[in-house]
């Protein structure tokens, strides 16, 4: 008993039991709707994994989710609630693709120059939340909320604009090739390398199918940066102590404001990292009119959440949840259950998840009943 | 003892565990109609999860509980209530801006046919209380106008109210003044002359010895002893409170104060209301002194330890460390000064309760060589200091480096700030309640460290609401009063008495020196 009260404990074991949950409650909205679950379960896996293009796609719809799950991650640890990750992705969107429309440097300077840009733009973009509240006290919901807006139609009003707008789509131009971040973009379109790929089947459909990027090594060196600097430098060790206890971390002297401002600036850069991320390895290149946010961010969110707030754990939700995203689109194609359906299953996870005080609770419970029996 | 009707409460084998924890192992009670019986105990005894059993807070795991005799089951505080019991704790529950009368009735309004309240009825019977047992309260005032001790009585009132016959009050005297304390006794000597019975919990020996009939002392959830108070000595009680013997005077030689370290002058300082709480307090302290200040909570102590800490801002007037002026600049630069501070609020101000307990020891100390190297935390080092202090300062349970705060004990996270603090090397350490809610060998503890520290010559300033601390412990007592110093005694130059007038607004033309 006490170990299950133990492994119970374990914010691993409430993840993978929300994850359980949100199988379960799709079963039974699929039962209801007259499909079969396990042949809608089926479709959803063998949309992740029965081709190796389908792989591919599944970490290339992962990287920017885990990216953007960092962001709010790392946020969360100093008490703070960046539900802004969207507004610094978009705003970090925008001015990659402009710089990388009008740059045209060599790949070794470009590169650098645009991954730089997102990543000073989406801090930024943070940073004005951090300000606001750091010196006005004003809550970030409230503002990175605002600033969702404001990215969002800054970046409609920009798209349109006669320098950037490409004439007769909804998107501007896209970046210059010297930007982009695929694995070997140019050589895998030559006829060496199409020679070379022939003789593998499997990495041909992959290179030549998907936009195979450097974006997952990037997710998940940073993923391990941030865990390196939250646990093991000086300004973790601040920005954790402001988080957990804000009041005790003043009192010793340490700069509270500042931390918060630091902590917002990071969180918004990640974002931003995010962005530059998609905008330099998938087509198409360039941004375009938004109706609607495309939850980057908001996806960041919940993949934050399920992964607890550990940095290394958002790679794992950052998976997860990009392959029920690419995934979900193989249940409708499939057996006609409307791809609606994965949603439901992510909102029942990240339900659970939040519910896991409840789960802690019965293991408390367990663990009781345990002694009082000795 | 049987079971009797002339027992207003008793209490047979009863049993309670937290988790692994027994708090309380099978503990007998027996409170005798119309007396006023203590239960004693040191923090963490069981004496109040004991009465919260009683007053169905709790559930007890095992054990009976006789009320008049007869075998009852209280399962929720409501049931308490409607046996007659009522309980005062130490954070009253009032509503700060509703009235005493609007406060008293709360919950059991008297109501006319339409579910209206009929004030008139509620005030009839509210005053035919108050004038009973000779409460000296307005009915009228807001409850943030009136002072602790008066707020008290509207507690016990509100319980009086609901026609309770055995009131259980919970350390009532931690935050009153003596003549308050005084006034209090007088009450409950007032309410158990009118039949009502009166269990008083507390770790407070000398008040044991002035109020009750019956003492029951309680240890590591295990029944002690049942005396009478008047019966035995102080010193008898602490030892079996505590299990061994102990020292209830501060064991220190006198004072050799040297040149100023600490000034303060004309000082000003607004609350979080924007009312002035510091009001052109000056003081000085000297190396190798220790200068305590006593006063009833709200005087302005915690706008005063603010200000040095520059948390708040100075108004007005300058705080000067070493000749230095720090007043309006930063925590950071207090530190830097060598200002080091025993928080009041442990909790709050001086651990982050979730950090290890090394990383709370290295809180001030982060960013400097040897615990990190640019910016680089080096943990080797961290783990080597921490447990060469848990060593020193005893904190228990050794080998605690990595657990969380949380997981220690009151005395063992007093001992980890207290250990942190000093480690710093300060020129001034200020002590805010460095022994709320400690047992007395953890306060015994905490004041021969306050002393050693004060005899390597460093000044100390203590700021405390236990005036028994700050009379025994400072060599210079400074008396608090709305925000300014209203007189300034050498050690035994002032008694009990004259201090607690002048804590109480009163005293003429007090000595300033």
């Amino acid at each position: 008993m006490q170990l299950t009260a133990k492994i119970l404990k374990k914010p691993i074991t409430s993840a993978l039991i929300s994850v359980v949950f949100g199988f379960l409650v799709a079963a039974v909205v699929l039962s209801a709707a007259g499909y079969n679950p396990w042949q809608a379960f089926g479709a959803l896996f063998s949309g992740m994994f029965a081709k190796p293009k389908y792989f591919s796609n599944v970490i290339i719809k992962a990287t920017p989710i885990i990216l953007t799950g960092l962001s709010v991650a790392f946020a969360f640890k100093t008490s703070l609630f960046n539900i802004g990750a969207e507004g610094q992705y978009i705003f970090a969107a925008m001015v990659v693709t402009l710089l990388g429309m009008k740059l045209n440097m060599p790949a070794v300077l470009q590169i650098p120059v645009l991954v730089l840009a997102g990543v000073a733009a989406g801090g930024i973009w943070g940073g004005i939340v951090g300000i606001l509240k750091a010196k006005y006290g004003i809550h970030e919901v409230i503002t990175s909320i605002m600033l969702n807006w404001i990215a969002l139609y800054l970046s409609n009003y920009v798209v349109n604009l006669q320098a950037f707008h490409q004439p007769n789509s909804t998107g501007t131009y896209p970046i210059n090739t010297s930007g982009y971040v695929m694995l070997l973009p140019t050589w895998k379109y030559s006829d060496s390398g199409k020679a070379f790929l022939k003789r593998i089947p499997w990495l041909k459909e992959v290179m030549l199918k998907t936009d195979v990027n450097f974006g997952i090594l990037v997710a998940v060196l940073m993923a391990v940066l941030m865990w390196f600097v939250l646990y093991r430098t000086t300004k973790g060790f601040e920005m954790r102590a402001v988080g957990l206890n804000r009041d005790a971390a003043e009192f010793v002297g340490i700069n509270v404001n500042r931390s918060l401002l630091e902590s917002m600036v990071i969180s918004g850069a990640l974002s931003g990292l995010a962005a530059a991320m998609s905008v330099m390895g998938m087509a198409p290149h360039n941004i375009s009119t938004l109706a609607a946010f495309e939850n980057n961010g908001f996806n960041g969110l919940s993949v934050a959440f399920i992964a607890g707030g550990s940095p290394v754990g958002c790679i794992f939700a950052g998976l997860l949840f990009g392959g029920f995203l690419y995934g979900g689109k193989n249940v409708q194609s499939e057996i006609g259950a409307p791809s609606e359906i994965i949603d439901i299953m992510i909102g029942t996870i990240v339900f659970f998840v939040a519910l896991s005080t409840v789960i802690s609770k019965i293991a408390d419970r367990l663990a009781k009943g345990d002694a009082s029996h000795a | 003892m049987e079971i009797s009707d002339a027992y207003a409460v008793q209490m047979r084998g009863i049993t309670k565990t937290f988790g692994s924890f027994r708090a309380l192992d099978h503990v007998d009670l027996d409170v005798k109609k119309g007396t006023i019986h203590a239960l004693l105990g040191e923090n963490g005894a069981g004496k109040s999860t004991l009465m919260n059993i009683l007053y169905g807070f709790y559930k007890a795991d095992g054990g009976d509980i006789y009320l008049n005799g007869r075998k009852v089951r209280i399962k929720d505080p409501n049931t308490a209530i409607k046996h007659g019991i009522g309980m005062v704790h130490q954070h009253f529950m009032l509503v700060e801006n509703f009235t005493v009368m609007q406060n008293v009735i709360l919950g059991s309004e008297v109501t006319n046919h339409l579910g209206v309240i009929d004030n008139k009825k509620a005030r009839e019977k509210v005053m035919g209380i108050v004038e009973q047992y000779g409460f000296s309260v307005d009915p009228d005032a807001k409850i943030e106008d009136i002072s602790v001790g008066m707020q008290q009585r509207v507690e016990i009132l509100k319980a009086l109210y609901r026609g309770v016959d055995i009131l259980i009050l919970d350390e009532p005297t931690a935050v009153l003044t003596p003549q308050e304390i005084e006034d209090l006794i007088g009450i409950m000597h007032n309410l158990v002359k009118n039949g009502k019975t009166i269990i008083l919990i507390t770790h407070k020996l000398k008040e044991i010895r002035q109020s009750s009939d019956v003492c029951t002392i309680i240890r590591r959830g295990k029944l002690i002893d049942t005396v009478n108070p008047q019966k035995v000595d102080e010193e008898t009680l602490a030892e079996k409170m505590v299990g061994h013997s102990v020292k209830l005077i501060v064991d220190k030689t006198p004072a050799q104060p040297g040149e100023t370290v600490f000034e303060i002058d004309n000082l000003s300082v607004k609350d979080r209301r924007g009312l002035e709480a510091v009001k052109g307090l000056s003081l000085k302290v000297h190396k190798g002194e220790i200068l305590g200040i006593a006063g009833v909570d709200g005087n302005g102590q915690e706008e005063l330890v603010e200000a040095v800490m520059c948390l708040a801002k100075a108004e007005n007037g300058t705080i000067k460390i070493n000749g230095n002026e720090i007043q309006n600049t930063t925590p950071a630069n207090a530190v830097k000064n060598k200002i080091s501070t025993i928080p009041e609020d442990r909790q709050r101000r001086g651990l982050v309760m979730n950090f290890s307990c090394e990383q709370n020891m290295i809180l001030e100390k982060y960013n400097q060589p040897p615990f990190s190297k640019k910016g680089i935390l080096r943990n080797g080092e961290v783990r080597k200091y921490t447990s060469e202090l848990i060593a020193d300062y005893d904190i228990r349970p050794s080998g605690c480096e990595a657990m969380p705060a949380r997981g220690l004990s009151g005395g063992n996270q007093q001992k980890l700030i207290i250990s942190r603090e000093i480690s710093n090397d300060p020129d001034l350490l200020i002590a805010v309640q460095p022994t709320r809610g400690l047992d007395v060998g953890a306060i015994e503890y905490v004041h021969k460290m306050l002393v050693r520290e004060r005899d390597k010559g460093k000044a100390i300033l203590l700021i405390s609401l236990e005036l028994d601390e700050v009379m025994s412990l400072s060599d210079t007592i400074a008396v608090i009063y709305g925000g300014k110093i209203a007189g300034t005694f050498k050690q035994g130059q002032a008694d009990e008495k004259t201090i607690g007038l002048l804590m109480a607004g009163g005293g003429q033309n007090a000595v300033n020196s």
